[in-house]
């Protein structure tokens, strides 16, 4: 019998329960279900059928809910706790959104239903197109990309097509600040251009006369992230946007941080060509493994005519959807994605939009900076700030309050686990050495902040202590200890495999 | 070693006739932590100086190789591909990169030597 670490005659530790893998506690012959043998029927997948067994588990009904729910309590969520990687990975989600989505109505439909009968879900669509149009001061948005970075695709490859039109084919580069998102450069080389970083200036932000000294004819376009991704507004946007466009080139504004502007700065009066919008950052939708994302695309009146098929017009016979192209209604980009779009992220993000209204959404962005100024203010004097606030939605710290004290950021993520936090994003951004990055977002109360700064400082004090085994050891109480990360990088183990006969058995 | 120049981007890189072999420094090694994955060019790719040429990754970061000089790929190192671990072990030793057929020998002008690097990573501390 194997020991356990708690000294427990099953490894369990009161509630928290040791779990196998399912492979390990099936055996043949269990199942929750008595299912007829098959037929005996003649082949016809011309030698292609399994030759050996499936392998699948056999376990009982009670066996497998246990299973799972045993898994599920080991789970970290929103619905458990504060999570301050913020919105990039989870957000609340209210719960009218969920009851709204579920309505027969609109739960119930097909994407190849007659429009004449969806007439109520093409009405949504267009809704949720016009508030977003509105929120973004933009003439034109793009609705099917299913996510925040196949929106970017969307928007650089509009940008293409627009240049394409032109006959500009000697623009093939674009342009990426060290502060913006790391799928920017990503998108621009997918879509076969050569990226090139633009320098961060001592604030954090975009080193504007390093911008303007590479624009030229040889550049397509740029991708800015704003409020970038150190939490901080980029407050020459207007200033970039005019010399890009006298450069001849576009203008991206990766929108997954906006979240921190909304209802108060229009990305449209800044002079953007396009924009996408991650609903589930800034409209509340679910979003890391509790749902598809959804990345809608603002459009400058440059850029709207290359927008993906389809989308919805205002027909004589009601709401119609445009699904070719014909005419002056042209589309080069063709289809990103079969159908629509996200409909149940639609339905989500317009009831967060319909329920707070613009006021309300309004006031999400400024609680949510005001949180995270709240952390920053409050955790400066013992952990290290890289830039000034006030910041935006984010509170950027850097590792210099642990040089020489042996401790990692890591180890302090480690730790904040055996307090019961999920930990922040670390090393990202990467302009600057050993990042916490923590988001709040605004629907966490003065109490949880409070909780979770008063963790940090202990743990920043312990540090100062010089308590290094503490970090070290890091975490005790969860199910299992440390785990050996480059191990695990190095020589992964994939799947699980039937233990080796008993050799003494076989003798 | 006296051949051994150095890049302001952590390479390294020895020329023995044409060719020259490339790696990345201990002071880079040493920065990313542990090395998990390598991803190498294929030979007969061109490069031009200062193009991103292999990844390394680490449990921290992936980061961009970049070579120093113009040439053509010759060969890429398999061995720190199968175990990344050497990238750590031995970065200026063992753990080569990749060689490159130089395009001008003169780039290698513009590199550090030994002190010229040491001297460097002082300013970085």
């Amino acid at each position: 019998m194997s020991t356990n670490p708690h000294g427990t005659i099953t490894g369990n530790r009161g509630l928290q329960l040791e779990e196998p893998l399912i492979f390990e506690q099936g055996a043949d012959g269990r199942s929750g279900v008595d299912l007829p043998e098959p037929p005996k029927v003649k082949s016809r997948l011309g030698g292609l059928e399994r030759q050996g067994a499936i392998g699948l588990p056999g376990l009982s009904e009670p066996q497998a809910i246990r299973h799972y729910t045993r898994l599920s309590q080991k789970n970290y969520a929103i619905d458990a706790g504060m999570y301050p990687l913020g919105s990039c990975t989870m957000k609340h989600n209210p719960r009218l959104n969920e009851k709204l989505v579920r309505l027969g109505g609109l739960a119930d439909l097909h994407p190849l239903q007659p429009v004449s009968t969806v007439q109520g879900a093409l009405e949504l669509i267009d809704t949720l197109a016009h508030w977003l149009k509105t929120l973004t001061g933009m003439p034109a948005v793009a609705m099917s990309p299913a996510a925040g970075a196949q929106g970017e695709l969307c928007g650089v490859m509009a940008m293409k097509a627009a240049h394409d039109a032109k006959g500009n084919s000697k623009r093939v580069r674009i342009l990426v600040p060290e502060s913006a998102h790391g799928t920017n450069p990503a998108t621009a080389a997918a879509c076969g251009y050569q990226v090139e970083a633009i320098p961060a200036d001592a604030r954090g932000r975009v080193d504007l006369a390093a911008l303007k000294a590479r624009l030229g004819p040889d550049v397509a376009g740029i991708m800015i992230t704003n409020p970038n991704t150190c939490g901080l507004f980029e407050n020459d946007m207007i200033e970039i946007g005019r010399a890009v466009h006298a450069a001849g080139g576009f203008f991206y504004c990766d929108g997954a941080n906006f979240n921190a502007i909304v209802g108060r700065v229009r990305p449209g009066d800044l002079g953007i060509d396009c924009m996408h919008i991650n609903l589930h950052k800034t409209f509340s939708t679910p979003h890391g493994g509790g749902g598809p994302g959804s990345g809608p695309v603002v459009l400058s009146a440059a850029l709207a005519p290359y927008a993906p098929l389809p989308w919805v017009v205002h027909g004589k016979d009601g709401f119609a959807l445009v699904e070719q192209t014909e005419g002056t209604a042209r589309s080069a980009t063709g289809r990103l994605k079969a159908f629509h779009g996200q409909m149940g992220m639609f339905v989500r993000a317009l009831a967060y939009m319909m329920s707070h209204g613009a006021d309300g959404l309004r006031q999400a962005a400024g609680d949510a900076v005001l949180n995270a100024n709240y952390v920053l203010a409050r955790l400066s004097d013992v952990m290290s700030a890289p830039f000034p606030g006030p910041c935006m939605h984010e509170a950027l710290f850097d590792d210099r309050f642990l040089n020489g004290s042996g401790v990692s950021t890591l180890d302090i993520a480690k730790a904040m686990i055996d307090e019961g936090f999920h930990p922040m994003t670390m090393y990202f951004p990467l302009v600057v050495h050993g990042a916490f990055l923590i988001e709040p977002t605004e629907s966490e109360s003065k109490a949880s902040l409070d909780q979770f700064i008063a963790v940090m400082r202990g743990l920043a004090e312990r540090v100062k202590k010089g308590d290094t085994d503490h970090f070290h050891q890091a975490p005790r109480y969860t199910p299992r200890r440390r785990l050996d990360e480059t191990q695990a990088a190095r020589k992964p183990v994939l799947r699980w495999r039937p233990p080796a006969p008993d050799k003494q058995a076989a003798e | 070693m006296a051949d051994r120049k150095f890049s302001k981007d952590h390479e390294w890189i020895e020329v023995d006739g044409a060719v020259g072999t490339i790696g990345i420094t201990d002071y880079a090694q040493g920065q990313l932590g542990d090395v998990v994955f390598v991803e190498l060019p294929e030979p007969g790719r061109k490069l031009a100086k200062g193009d991103a040429a292999a990844v390394v990754e680490s449990v921290k970061a992936a980061s961009e190789v970049y070579t120093p000089v113009s040439g053509e790929v010759t060969a890429g190192n398999q061995a720190i591909v199968d175990d990344p671990a050497k990238v750590n072990a031995e970065a200026e030793g063992g753990a080569w990169f990749f060689k490159v057929k130089l395009a001008d020998p003169g780039e290698l002008g513009g590199l550090m030597d030994r002190t010229a690097y040491d001297a460097f990573l002082k300013t970085l501390a």
